[in-house]
């Protein structure tokens, strides 16, 4: 089996935005990976490793569309344990979310994958869509919003759990499928291989790298690709227009007892 | 004539509430591109909830059908398929609906096969070609521009009025056609069942957080709930923790909610908490730390513990309904 996991690099979530010239600024920016595509990547080693075995159940492939220096983030994954990494080089300036999605779905046919796992969104951007539109033009079987996954496999499936808008959707997806992640995914209990017990708890979030696996991702292998390699013409159908902070709040009062919070609840903003 | 096609989920018969905002949305779309606006019902038997649309109209020129055994439940696969058929039959250059679950899952897919953008949670309609969309846990607002022929939208909810009855307008069918799973198969949803209005509808919500320490101390805030005719919401530190169930989560991955009074209890006010409920009306915020950010949204800020504040709001609010 084999796993293609995404990472996209993003500006620091924690770190301010700076507003300028009608976009925004991130030239001062520390890059850090998209936190569900953490999350997909500690799915994607639940999945391929057996705990209390040595025995491996999957290669770990990490990818990431982008300019080269986003090697540090593949680097991290390959340190956590993933096996190999790909970088497709490109300005992402000059990708639109179609383009990425075919260099992904490019990568994924190129090397014969059985299973991409990626996030269900970029922080930054807030797509929302690439996963969805791998497996559209895969013409594969999509589990999108994961909480849970187990593998089944004999019938070489997954069965999937999803958060939907009004509770949990169990969906069977045959392989090779697209699965996309969401935050309980890495809850102790959410991912199940066949082969670890299942009883076995993980910790809570994704894996720390050890010194050792630090060590060893910088031996591991990176290609690098063109788009031109992957046949992939780049294009832009939609592009950025401006940027604008949001209407800030107009400024709140503290009141000092619950009496008085009511008194205003029902008298000044009259909602009760 | 080119379409503006917006794509409606149905429920015993009838529109789901959710989708309504999304007809608005489409129907500024329709204005601004001069096209006409049209509407879609999927499913193995979808004629019944077509004729309750149809009724009301919503200022659309048609309801489309469309009808297959694939259809239901739904999945991103075969929907994705009659989506793309419908709108190549019909000639649809627009297409979308709410961002709910359901079209966040099908409408990407169809987009990638047609090889057009997908604008996703559009707040604000600027032209017939450029739209504005909240980036960044709501930090940022983007205009994006597409350049494309044809294109994709989702709305979202919170941000469009629902759609108002206008007239019956009338029902025609699309031919069947191949809507296939891909071999997946849906095997259940283990739905949350709840008395309490849906989060994306209610107008009171009462949202809990770590600090309510275990899904027992949620009853009271059930109760502050119930006297307000509410919904309950949560963190995601309070889903993760199994205090409450995950779809009750609100915030940039949860559910994005703006009811006229939003209660956070015992919510420290993270980033991604405030994408999902800075667009409420009233905020009142409940908290034991003077420092905890979600007060620097909250129209009325408490430094209190829940479990002071919160029974003698419940008191307060009970005697004034009795009276
Ligand atoms: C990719 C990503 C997506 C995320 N998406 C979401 C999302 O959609 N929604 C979301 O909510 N979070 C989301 N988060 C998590 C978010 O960053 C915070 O971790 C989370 O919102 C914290 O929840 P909390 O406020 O309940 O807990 P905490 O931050 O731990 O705050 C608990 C609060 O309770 C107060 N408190 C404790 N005891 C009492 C008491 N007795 N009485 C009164 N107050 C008390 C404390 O003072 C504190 O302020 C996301 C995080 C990531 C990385
Ligand atoms: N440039 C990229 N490189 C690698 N993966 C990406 C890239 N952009 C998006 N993805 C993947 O797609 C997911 C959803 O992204 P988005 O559709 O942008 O919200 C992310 O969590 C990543 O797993």
């Amino acid at each position: 089996m084999k796993i293609l996991v995404c990472v996209k690099r993003i500006p620091d979530p924690d770190e301010s935005l700076k507003f300028a010239g009608g976009g925004l600024d991130y030239s001062a920016s520390k890059w850090v990976p998209n936190a569900f595509d953490e999350y997909a990547i500690e799915t994607a080693l639940r999945l391929a490793e057996v705990v209390g075995g040595t025995q491996r159940l999957a290669e770990v492939i990490v990818l990431g569309i982008g300019p080269e220096s986003q090697r540090q983030q593949l680097t991290q994954f390959l340190a956590m344990g993933a096996d190999r990494g790909i970088i497709v080089d490109a300005d992402p300036d000059k990708l639109d979310t179609a383009t990425v999605s075919k260099l992904i779905a490019a990568v994924f046919k190129k090397e014969a994958a059985d299973l991409l796992i990626a996030g269900k969104l970029s922080q930054d951007n807030e797509g929302g869509q690439v996963p969805q539109r791998v497996a559209g033009l895969l013409d594969v079987p999509q589990a999108s919003f994961a909480a849970t996954v187990e593998w089944d496999q004999a019938a070489k499936a997954l069965t999937v759990g999803r958060e939907v808008d009004d509770g949990v959707e169990v969906k069977r997806v045959p392989l090779p499928a697209v699965v996309s992640v969401d935050l309980r995914i890495v809850l102790p209990k959410s991912v199940k291989n066949g082969s670890t017990p299942a009883t076995h708890a993980y910790q809570e979030g994704p894996r720390l790298a050890s010194l050792k696996g630090i060590t060893m991702a910088k031996r591991k292998p990176v290609a690098v690709l063109k788009p031109s390699d992957l046949g992939v013409a780049v294009g832009t159908n939609e592009q950025v227009v401006g940027v604008a902070a949001p209407p800030a709040r107009k400024a709140g009062q503290k009141v000092k007892t619950v009496e008085e919070l009511f008194e205003k609840l029902t008298k000044e903003a009259k909602v009760i | 004539m080119s379409k503006v096609l917006v794509i409606l989920e149905t429920a015993g018969g009838q529109i789901r509430p959710h989708c309504l905002p999304g007809i608005t949305c489409a129907a500024e779309i329709a204005r601004a591109t001069g096209k006409p606006l049209h509407l879609l019902v999927l499913g193995a038997q979808p004629d019944a909830a077509a004729q309750a649309i149809a009724a009301a109209g919503y200022g659309a020129a048609a309801v489309h059908t469309l009808a297959g055994p694939t259809l239901e439940p739904f999945t991103a696969e075969a929907w994705s398929d009659a989506i793309i058929h419908a709108a190549r039959t019909l000639g649809a250059s627009v297409i979308g609906g709410t961002a709910s679950s359901t079209l966040r899952d099908a409408l990407p897919r169809a987009a990638a096969v047609l090889d057009a953008p997908l604008v996703s949670e559009v707040v604000k309609v600027k032209s017939g070609d450029t739209f504005v969309r909240p980036i960044s846990a709501g930090r940022a607002l983007q205009d994006q521009k597409v350049n494309a022929g044809t294109f994709f939208f989702t709305a979202r909810g919170t941000e469009f009025e629902h759609a108002q009855p206008t007239g019956a307008v009338p029902v025609q069918a699309v031919a069947a056609a191949a809507a296939n799973t891909r071999g997946a198969v849906v095997q259940g949803v283990q739905k949350t069942e709840s008395s309490r209005p849906q989060l994306t509808e209610a107008k009171v919500i009462v949202s809990g957080g770590r600090g309510m320490r275990e899904g027992a101390n949620f009853k009271l805030l059930e109760q502050l709930t119930d006297l307000l005719g509410g919904a309950l919401g949560a963190s995601r530190a309070a889903t993760d923790a199994g205090m409450v169930p995950a779809d009750l989560q609100v915030g940039q991955t949860g559910k994005i909610v703006a009811p006229e009074l939003y209660f956070a209890v015992a919510i420290s006010g993270a980033i991604q908490h405030l994408a999902g409920m800075k667009g409420s009306k009233t905020i009142v915020a409940i908290n034991k730390d003077a420092e905890a950010p979600i007060f620097q949204v909250a129209d009325y800020g408490l430094v209190a513990k829940w479990e002071e504040a919160v029974p003698r709001l419940v008191e307060l609010i009970k005697a004034r309904k009795g009276a």
